[in-house]
């Protein structure tokens, strides 16, 4: 049995059902709970939610303390942007500390981050900088991209015993899907493929998948049948679904909102030139954004990110289709 | 025009006709201009965050027009009343807003971004505190230069519980760095009341410790803002270190359009309704003998007419060209 809800009520669902199994869980953040009517902080009290002050670095620190001490924090981050001003607390300190006290202590905390708002948000609010932290040892990386998946992916998250980024996207916010009933935990490093195809792999990440997708519909109208796999974790990252789903099809495109640099796509690109190069037929492709910030303006900003139109291009080169007529 | 009466000798910030007309005319301007952002946002002819800065409308103008161009102003994410009282022109201003070519910075930065350097706007940030020490680097650079040159910067009070705050005032106050700090303590963050945020009383009061001078003012009070900056700012110009001045306001709006609102019931909006920072300066006015409600009345309908006009301006500005990402991304 499911439950059909938007992606944010899902991930709140897990929060609220994992705050109910385990006290230690905490949860805060800034413009939380300012109301006495705000459904958290009437079920779990002023302890455990708790409204801060426009200071991530101590934020995320205090979850660090309080995570070595035995609890489970979850903090609100909003915007991923925010969490660069804090960028020594989620790369360089609770993420080590585990590792250079010989195992001493863990730090199982959460930090919540909303990116690629690409609707006007310009330069500063609209990155998908998801790709900077996955190289990061120590540190865990979620990019759902459906209802399901952002509910057991913040499941397991809670759970897990590292400190873990829980990348949220501003425009998937509202996508209703459904939900499995009850606990529902996604494990980590564990790819699902989105849509089964034989002809060629698409490998997308986070809001991307709704690309892919889409350009996998398309594309299926043609007669070309495309795999559409999802990693749902960048770190871990399931490498294995990957290889053998190009074992089958020889083909792959790799598409991330990223900038190419600092995309999933240049890591996944590079794992599979390096493991799986006698299985490919044809180069590997990266439709990514480009290497710039993102503009105000809606032509700009269009111009830079991918889009269905750049997939299928990039699909039909992989197979040497010809250009469906316009 | 960002050069200023009010900066002249003699004048001691206190108010007179002349300045008191200016003041007049640029609070107008702020709130004709976001009194039409609003629909132009909500119509989507204006894209992404907007920020209103109506009923704040005496800070931007007390302060803003005493500087040169050759001054700089920084701002934060609520940036359109500072950039129009520093002489930013509106049409430009809009067409930025509406992501043109035409837009000051070409439609590349939007809202949060907007940057002028020829009026010595040196822009917003859309992360609180991101760019407070700009401010102190400027104002430092002016130094080295030998120039009387001191650099302002606008945040909320929300921005006084950032990390960066801190170490801003201890820098600034550590080198004797002639900057102004303008804090407009609007008593809230996005939807959450200082209360909850912090204990400290006052803005200001976290000013001494390190050994930086300060002041708080009625925010809505355009003449005490201007006085206390008038004070602020000849003290920056004669090379002294950096001042700290608070200007209690209020927000008359959402945090930005659109926003949900549910918070606000705890906010007393009529009783500031009462201290709108235009109507003051009109009773003020009349009991100076400066000028009368039809002066206002004028400004108003000036200010009006400027909008419509920078509307049509911005409206038939072309999109920016795809070629900039290219072009902009790097210095060459
Ligand atoms: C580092 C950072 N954290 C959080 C935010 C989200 N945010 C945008 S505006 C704002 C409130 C700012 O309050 P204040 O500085 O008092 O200015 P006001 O909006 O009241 O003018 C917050 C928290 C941000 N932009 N940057």
């Amino acid at each position: 049995m499911s439950h059909v809800i938007p992606y944010i009520a899902a991930i709140q669902e897990a929060i609220r059902e994992e705050m109910e199994r385990d006290d230690r869980v905490l949860y805060f953040g800034q413009n939380m709970a300012t109301s006495p009517e705000d459904p958290f902080l009437k079920q779990f009290g002023p302890d455990r939610v708790r409204v801060t002050p426009i200071s991530e670095t101590a934020e995320i620190g205090i979850a660090t303390g309080a995570a070595v001490a035995g609890y489970r924090p979850v903090v609100e981050l909003y915007m991923a942007e925010f969490l660069l001003v804090a960028t020594d607390q989620v790369v360089n300190e609770g993420t080590r500390f585990h590792f250079m006290s010989k195992g001493q202590v863990s730090v199982p905390m959460v930090m919540v981050a909303g990116y690629g708002f690409t609707a006007g948000w310009a330069g500063q609010h609209t990155g998908s900088i998801y790709g900077m932290f996955m190289g990061v040892p120590g540190l865990k990386v979620a990019l759902p991209s459906t209802p399901a998946d952002a509910k057991g992916l913040m499941t397991t998250a809670i759970r897990d015993d590292n400190p873990v980024l829980f990348f949220q996207n501003y425009l998937l916010l509202l996508d209703e899907g459904e939900v499995p009933d009850g606990e529902h935990a996604v494990p980590f490093g564990v790819a699902d493929v989105k849509r089964a195809g034989s002809d060629l792999t698409l490998v997308a990440t986070g809001y991307a998948v709704r690309t892919a997708l889409g350009a996998a519909e398309s594309l299926a109208r043609r007669g070309v049948s495309v795999e559409v796999i999802d990693p749902r974790t960048i770190a871990p990252l399931d490498v294995d679904t990957i290889l053998s789903s190009v074992a089958r099809t020889g083909h792959l495109v790799l598409v991330d909102q990223a900038t190419r640099h600092s995309s999933v796509a240049a890591v996944i690109a590079a794992e599979v030139a390096e493991l799986g190069f006698s299985s490919l037929e044809a180069p590997i492709s990266l439709v990514t954004a480009l290497d710039s910030s993102i503009a105000y303006s809606k032509p700009v900003e269009e111009f830079v990110l991918p889009d269905e139109h750049k997939v299928v291009k990039a699909v039909e080169e992989s197979l040497g289709l010809a250009p469906a007529s316009a | 025009m960002a050069g200023g009466a009010a900066g002249d000798p003699g004048s001691g910030g206190g108010l007179d006709a002349a300045v008191a007309e200016r003041l007049l005319e640029t609070m107008w301007r702020i709130r004709a201009f976001e009194e039409r952002l609003e629909p132009l946002k909500r119509s989507s002819m204006v894209l992404g965050l907007t920020h209103l800065s109506i009923g704040q409308e005496a800070v931007a103008a007390g302060v803003c027009t005493q500087l040169r161009d050759d001054e700089p102003v920084y701002s934060n994410h609520r940036a359109n009343g500072h950039a129009l009282a520093k002489g930013v022109d509106m049409g430009r201003l809009l067409a930025e807003l509406m992501g043109r070519a035409e837009g000051c910075c070409r439609g590349l930065g939007g809202s949060m971004h907007v940057v002028d350097v020829a009026h010595g706007f040196l822009g917003a940030t859309g992360v609180v505190g991101g760019n407070l020490p700009f401010a102190v680097g400027s104002a430092l650079a002016g130094r080295l230069l030998g120039q009387d040159r001191p650099a302002v910067v606008f945040f909320g009070d929300g921005a006084a519980q950032t990390g960066i705050f801190a170490e801003t005032l201890n820098l600034a106050s550590l080198w004797q760095v002639p900057v102004v700090l303008v804090c407009e303590n609007n008593g809230f963050a996005e939807f959450t009341p200082r209360s909850a945020h912090t204990r400290v009383e006052r803005v200001s009061d976290l000013a001494a410790p390190f050994r930086v001078p300060a002041a708080t003012v009625d925010g809505n009070d355009v003449a005490q803002v201007h006085a206390a900056f008038a004070h602020a700012l000849a003290l920056a110009r004669a090379g002294s270190g950096p001042f700290l001045l608070e200007c209690l306001t209020h927000r008359l709006s959402g945090h930005y359009v659109g926003d949900p609102g549910g918070y606000r019931a705890a906010v007393e909006d009529e009783a500031w309704r009462a201290r709108d920072p235009i109507e003051r300066l009109v009773r003020q006015a009349a009991a100076a003998g400066w000028f009368d409600a039809e002066r206002s009345r004028a400004a108003e309908a000036a200010a009006r007419d400027e909008v419509e006009a920078a509307v049509a301006f911005a409206a038939s500005s072309p999109f920016p060209d795809l070629g900039l990402p290219a072009e902009l991304t790097y210095a060459r």
